[in-house]
């Protein structure tokens, strides 16, 4: 499978036909494991990477339950396709960035994701569109099963999974919702998430942007505690009272603009298209700022001509390595400003 | 990851600057970031609550103790260089370093300190036996015992799960295994 067949397409974990898919974008879990006998990452030299690298790869690939899979050597790829990887959400930065042998077993469908010596030696990841958590635990439980039976993993029975950061330590479990926020954004009241976040434990993150950036207004909430408490209730916690919680506080806070601002709300939902639809050079922030204002004015029902699958499509294509992938040569910065507002142009009038 | 200033501690601030649509990181600790006049949003990162409680340990009780001179004989490494990055070297400095451990553990998990959940697929009963015998023989106080007793009660509770499942998935040979260690501690 070529990397630019990825490129063209929207991310199935992208659909709009999911459980409160206009505020819930994605579900996602992740598993952190480690082979038994063999040191953590950060001290392991190339050799040792190369051997469970090899391991993780050959068990992997030869499970028959995970249909259409494919592995992808992230140390000899280029930086472009390691950055497409990145913007698809199906590696983590630290994987892009890190040094020697290692790898990725991607599902076709873009739905399950093995990243292999990152922090630890393997991160399972699922993901599915809108708020579909319990569908991904019994998904990764299968997964992590299969993978069990066949090979020891460090575990400790008191401790649980062994993990090289002791904050993954137990189930290793980490159960991520990606949110859209707008609402709460405009009516000044992340703060007040952030807080409550806090003392559930929870880590919000902003998405799209990097370390504290949020670009967009998109959120990822998820859990930090992973001893003590069973993956099951963790997954119940946030299916059954946190994301509902909050997607209740954004609709309230829709609710409350298109009562009481409704002016300000139209005024910005329709320069973001007037922009969109013009503009002859657009960075990737102002392009996400933009589609985000816009997400939320079709969500709202305040724009009809434009459906949300071409917003979360637009969302992909118009990241920097997308564009580059798509159009089949390395672009400056300017070059992909003049490229992704074309993109923008030709999808949106 | 190491703050690219001092080299020293952790880094826990991550800046992208895109000037002139060229993108720069950088990553840098909280003091060093201070230092060069960046100001930090209140944020919940993982790596900033777990590098304040490892400083909240540093050079405290730790050093005082075997566990801040001991290394692991697997993987060589010390507490010290555990609390540069925040990852551990093997499996075995969990047991290593144990006390110190325990109490970053600890905070970092809302005070909890025993796995509840899913033990691996694979895992047969000698696995399990093996790791329990390798707690210390002699001399058990009351909370070594306590905790034997936790941790029982925690395999019963997922070896009973796993032999649900494995009844579900009609593995009757995995189901007969688990079967007998549960009878065992029981």
């Amino acid at each position: 499978m070529r990397l630019n067949e990825l490129s063209s397409k929207l991310s199935q974990w992208f659909s709009p036909q999911a459980p409160l898919s206009d505020i819930v974008i994605s579900s996602r879990i992740r598993l952190a494991r480690n082979l038994s006998g063999h040191k953590f990452i950060s001290r392991c030299n190339d050799e040792q990477k190369q051997q469970i690298l090899q391991i993780l790869k050959e068990t992997i690939l030869s499970l028959s339950e995970l249909g259409d899979i494919f592995f992808i050597d992230i140390a000899h790829g280029s930086s472009l396709e390691r950055d497409l990887l990145v913007e698809r959400q199906l590696i983590s930065r630290n994987l892009a960035a890190g040094k020697g042998p290692r790898g990725v077993v991607i599902a076709k469908n873009e739905l399950f994701a093995a990243q292999i010596n990152e922090e630890d030696h393997l991160r399972l990841g699922v993901l599915a569109a809108g708020l579909n958590l319990d569908k991904c635990w019994q998904r990764i439980n299968d997964i992590d099963d299969a993978i069990g039976r066949k090979i020891e993993y460090a575990f400790s029975p008191k401790l649980g999974f062994l993990t090289a950061c002791p904050t993954n330590l137990g189930t290793g479990i980490r159960v991520s919702v990606m949110l859209h926020l707008p609402g709460l954004k405009m009516t000044d009241q992340l703060k007040k998430l952030f807080e409550a976040a806090k003392d559930m434990n929870l880590a919000v993150r902003g998405l799209f942007g990097e370390g504290t950036e949020a670009v967009g207004d998109f959120f990822q909430v998820s859990n930090q505690v992973t001893l003590g408490i069973s993956e099951e209730k963790t997954v119940e916690e946030f299916m059954a009272v946190i994301i509902p919680k909050i997607v209740e506080y954004e609709r309230l806070a829709r609710d409350r603009l298109l009562v009481k601002d409704s002016n300000i709300l139209d005024d910005r939902i329709s320069r973001a298209l007037a922009v969109l639809k013009s503009a002859r050079l657009i960075s990737s922030h102002e392009a996400m700022f933009l589609l985000s204002n816009l997400r939320m004015g079709i969500n709202m029902g305040r724009v009809k001509e434009i459906s949300i699958d071409t917003i979360n499509e637009l969302f992909l294509l118009t990241q920097p390595a997308h564009l580059q992938i798509n159009k089949g040569q390395n672009l400056d910065a300017e070059q992909r400003d003049i490229l992704r507002a074309e993109t923008l142009r030709a999808k949106l009038n | 990851m190491q703050c690219e200033i001092c080299k020293t501690r952790t880094a826990t601030v991550h800046l992208t600057e895109i000037v002139d649509g060229q993108r720069t990181e950088s990553h840098l600790c909280q003091s060093c970031a201070q230092k060069e006049g960046i100001t930090i949003k209140s944020q919940l990162s993982l790596n900033e609550l777990l590098s304040s409680l490892i400083a909240a340990h540093q050079q405290t009780d730790e050093q005082l103790t075997d566990e801040g001179r001991t290394s692991c004989p697997v993987c060589g490494m010390t507490m010290e260089m555990f609390r540069k990055n925040a990852l551990l070297g093997c499996p075995n400095d969990y047991e290593v370093f144990g006390k110190s451990l325990g109490q970053i553990i600890e905070k970092a998990h809302d005070g909890n300190l025993t796995h509840k959940g899913k033990i691996p697929a694979g895992a047969t009963p000698p696995v399990l036996c093996s790791d329990a015998a390798k707690e210390e023989p002699v001399l058990r106080s009351n909370a070594a015992k306590e905790e034997e007793k936790i941790k029982t009660e925690n395999e019963i509770e997922t070896l009973k799960k796993q032999l649900e499942k494995a009844v579900r998935d009609e593995d009757y040979e995995l189901a007969a295994k688990l079967r007998d260690r549960l009878k065992a501690l029981q």
